[in-house]
């Protein structure tokens, strides 16, 4: 079975660290763009705000997988079973609080 | 179904970073990112809580009056840069290179310690210069409470790796100490994700409504 092979781990020799600067970039872009996006009040409100959290839930995602190695180990699919459900629950109270309020108004 | 690979033999682990080389190092990691997940669930609530009162400002300062781009800023780079030191060591553990990990940890320490002097600040100048205390508004207790579990993570983080730092000192990269270097590193990196999360959730929106 898929799940069970061993999962070879790739072994980092000598070499320019380039995940790692690629994900520092990308992480420094996207929050930049997220502040010119924000502060220049370009946009309306709502799309706005839309826009900056998808940033911050896509700089999330590089450090999960660029620093984070979220898909190594010998069975990964344990640890991502774990953490989607953290997730899972974290939007669920996040997202129902913000929409119990949406409605209250 | 086949036979578990956490039950594989010495001889294919040794394919592995050492960090997994062992059942017991490669079990501790697994269970260190279900830590994680509690802890992905507990900021979930925090964050809840904040979003619920930050429009009950009580007649005190509001997110507008308070916040200040230009140190919202320094405490953001100086963070995310930490998470890139940290990235780095781990890449150092990877290459068994004890002298660039220790490095890369001891930078890691020094902007975490930059980062709580900067939040610290922060905190200092509302209460002592605009009088926005945990007790001022819910919106503020919310704000304390919120940013204020994240600076208590990274305050632990600080003592953590220095500790690990003490232990690779001594004993260098062993399968034990490659497992606790590896699994700081992984507590770091969540830590910056909470921070991506309240930049967003708390200061940018702060800026736009």
């Amino acid at each position: 079975m898929q799940e069970n092979e061993n999962q070879p781990v790739s072994r980092d020799h000598a070499g320019f660290p380039w995940k790692q600067v690629i994900g520092l970039l990308l992480s420094l872009v996207l929050t930049f763009l997220a502040l010119w996006i924000a502060v220049g009040h370009l946009l309306p409100v709502q799309p706005t705000i839309a826009i900056i959290v998808a940033l911050a839930i896509f700089q999330a995602f590089i450090q999960l997988f660029m620093f984070m190695h979220v898909t190594e180990g010998t069975e990964p699919v344990h640890q991502l079973i774990g953490i989607l459900f953290g997730i899972y629950v974290a939007f669920a109270v996040v997202g129902g609080t913000i929409w119990i309020l949406y409605y209250q108004m | 179904m086949a036979e578990s690979t956490l039950s594989l033999d010495a001889k294919n682990r040794k394919n592995l970073p050492l960090e997994y080389s062992t059942e017991e190092g490669d079990l501790r990691i697994v269970g260190f990112w279900m830590f994680l997940a509690a802890e992905l669930v507990l900021f979930g609530t925090l964050f809840g809580t904040y979003l619920v009162l930050k429009s009950h400002t009580g007649g005190g300062p509001t997110a507008q009056d308070l916040f200040k781009i230009g140190p919202v800023m320094a405490e953001t780079l100086v963070l995310l840069v930490s998470s890139f030191t940290c990235g780095l060591s781990t890449l150092e553990l990877r290459r068994h290179n004890k002298k660039g990990l220790i490095t890369w940890l001891a930078v890691t320490i020094i902007l975490g310690l930059v980062f709580v002097g900067l939040e610290a600040n922060e905190f200092y100048t509302y209460v002592t210069h605009e009088g926005a205390t945990l007790q001022t508004s819910a919106f503020l207790s919310g704000f304390f409470i919120l940013l204020g579990t994240h600076g208590c993570h990274v305050s632990l983080g600080i003592v953590w790796i220095a500790g690990i730092l003490i232990q690779l000192a001594r004993r260098g990269i062993t399968p034990v100490t490659a497992r606790k270097a590896f699994i700081v590193g992984l507590y770091w990196h969540f830590l910056d994700v909470v921070w991506i999360f309240i930049f967003t959730a708390v200061y940018l929106t702060g800026w736009v409504m």
